[in-house]
């Protein structure tokens, strides 16, 4: 059982009119095996949460804590904070040309397991999971992310967390940019990740579709930098019907 | 002395073709201050059927191009013995001929190497420059008919060596030429590959990997000229730089003539800047006389490490530094990937690994 604590979070980003706040003080207790969907308008600060949680450098964190099991986040180097179990699918994974699916695969496993998978194990492993989400052998040769389609490079991300089973997933956005076929598949992957590894997520979204697919335990309304409204999946049928609006600065 | 070696004008580094190279540090190759000592210094590691070794004189082996550079001009003045190899016509030579650089330290020398390949014939020359040298040299290559040469190049000196060098091709009809210049070593190194074709149908590839470090300057300055028609050129060369004196040249002039009706050519490179300070000069150059042409362009850019590429490679687990070398690795390895000699493959991308370790 895991638990990731974010206290009063506040964080900024530099711009050329010099610091500006983009979270304004998020409260949130995620644990293993429930699922919180983090809604909000464009704009609100949902993906600053998400890349500030993975420690990405353009964002300072001002105030505020954020601790899985006990121990402090923030104080961890990105790839610290993913060898404590964390992980984050990416709404733009980024290419690395050159650096082959297997190899960053083998790579990012190694360094989270902290020594070499067994390469018999580790080839039925890595086969098992791209059949489940429906990729062709051919994917591992390809590089990461170079010329995958949208649909693919979300795949690749559940992928990713299947093999490197995280405690706290952050998936950000992973509905965007899939058609319904593709949103079925990646969403099925994570609903067998949560199921077999007792996976804690965080599910950063726009739009109530992918709801159908992945079943929120909690809903969060996100707007000008922090949770406004808290509920159950009603919560999420409500924004169905009336959108963001009345959560918007008039 | 002879009339060459008192006419010599002797750069000043006001010159186009020599405004980027550090002359101070040629060690007097440029100009007459240093005797050149007329050396056989390139051995083979063994010779397979279907080729031969042989040293020649200047009159028996006559150059085949013409050269404006006054270094290698100075080369064919010092360089009374001309090593020849020669593959076979339709000799089918799948290992790869390696020709290993045995030079005197820092004594100046000059070296002259013919590289006949007889009609349709298939075979890869690998030339490995390591060790300290002072080192003028010329390397002409001759491709018949129909020939397959893969000519591979290693620069990879300790890092005191001066060394400049032509490598020249002539390209006959339907013959196919691919070269590889990687350079790692050398205070200096400064190559010029070049190419010009003998016959139609004919194709050069030229791919070249390079990595400097600080107190390095590494240049290339390829020049590919298009007087036969219905012939192609391809031009791929990848360079990265890490450490503040770190210098790297790319030059790439292609000439299509107007007799060059057919001519297909395209020409790229890229340049990784991994620290501040770090100076890669590319000038691509694309002179066309013809309208009727397959295609041609160019492409040139320089650009620095892509700390998004480190943060999605850390965000798996992969600590700073071994993410760092993988993008470094993955950038080269669209070039040394075309190698396929497996041994050479390991060993560039290790001396490039420990150069980075001991540049941190």
């Amino acid at each position: 059982m895991s638990t990731l604590i974010i206290k009063d979070l506040h964080v900024s980003v530099s711009t050329d009119e010099g610091m500006k706040e983009i979270l304004r003080g998020v409260d949130l207790t995620i644990n293993s095996g429930e699922t919180h969907a983090i809604m909000g308008p464009n704009g609100s600060g949902k993906s600053t949460l998400a890349y500030s949680i993975a420690g990405h450098p353009k964002y300072t964190i001002t105030s505020g804590s954020v601790t899985l099991d006990g121990e402090d986040v923030l104080e961890m180097t990105v790839d610290e904070r993913a060898k404590a179990g964390l992980f984050l699918a990416m709404q733009y994974p980024v290419e690395v040309p050159g650096v082959s699916v297997s190899n960053f695969l083998r790579t990012a496993v190694t360094a989270i397991r902290g020594e070499a998978p067994k390469i018999r194990t580790w080839v039925g492993e890595v086969k098992e999971a791209m059949t489940a989400l429906h990729m062709d052998p051919e994917f591992s040769e390809r590089s990461v992310n170079e010329g995958f389609s949208g649909g693919e490079k979300k795949r690749h991300e559940i992928l990713q967390m299947e093999l490197l089973k995280p405690k706290i997933a952050i998936l950000d956005e992973t509905d965007s940019g899939l058609d319904v076929d593709a949103l079925r598949t990646v969403s099925e992957g994570v609903n067998r990740v949560k199921e077999n590894q007792d996976l804690g997520i965080m599910l950063i979204t726009h739009y109530t579709r992918i709801l159908r697919y992945i079943k929120p335990d909690f809903v969060h309304v996100f707007a000008g930098g922090k949770i406004v409204e808290e509920g159950g999946p009603e919560l999420a049928a409500k924004l169905e019907e009336s959108g963001y609006a009345e959560y918007l600065p008039a | 002395m002879s009339l060459a070696t008192t006419n010599y004008l002797t750069p000043t580094g006001r010159e186009e073709a020599w405004r980027f190279t550090p002359l101070s540090r040629l060690a007097g190759l440029h100009d007459s201050s240093v005797e050149l000592a007329d050396r056989i210094s390139l051995s083979a590691r063994g010779v397979p059927a279907g080729a031969r070794l042989e040293i020649k004189s200047g009159e028996e082996a006559p150059s085949l191009s013409t050269t404006d550079d006054i270094v290698i001009e100075r080369v064919r003045d010092v360089a009374q013995q001309v090593l020849v190899l020669t593959i076979e016509k339709n000799a089918e030579i799948a290992e790869p001929i390696f020709l290993l650089r045995k030079s005197e330290g820092q004594a100046p020398e000059a070296s002259r190497v013919q590289i006949q390949a007889g009609a349709h014939s298939h075979a890869t020359v690998v030339v490995e420059n390591v060790g300290s040298a002072v080192l003028a040299e010329e390397i002409e290559i001759n491709l018949e008919p129909g020939a397959n040469l893969r000519f591979v190049t290693l620069q990879e000196w300790d890092n005191n060596a001066v060394h400049i060098g032509r490598h020249h091709a002539i390209v006959g009809k339907d013959a196919t030429f691919t070269s590889y210049v990687i350079t790692v070593g050398g205070s200096v190194v400064r190559i010029l590959p070049t190419v010009e074709y003998s016959g139609p149908g004919s194709s050069a590839d030229l791919y070249g990997l390079y990595f400097a470090t600080d107190n390095q300057h590494l240049e290339h300055r390829i020049h590919v000229e298009h007087k036969i028609p219905n012939a192609k050129s391809r031009v791929n060369y990848k360079g990265a730089l890490s450490g503040q004196s770190a210098r790297t040249v790319w030059i790439g002039d292609v000439f299509i003539k107007a007799t060059a009706e057919g001519t297909d050519t395209y020409e790229l490179n890229r340049n990784l800047l991994l620290s501040d300070g770090a100076r890669a000069d590319s000038v691509p150059n694309l002179e066309i006389e013809t309208g009727e042409i397959v295609g041609a362009g160019h492409a040139s850019t320089t650009g620095r490490f892509d700390d998004e590429q480190l943060f999605y490679l850390q965000s798996r687990g992969i600590p700073a530094e071994e993410a760092r070398r993988l993008v470094i690795r993955g950038f080269f390895a669209e070039i040394v990937a075309k190698l396929k000699i497996q041994s050479i493959e390991e060993r560039i991308m290790n001396r490039i690994d420990a150069e980075l370790e001991e540049a941190k």
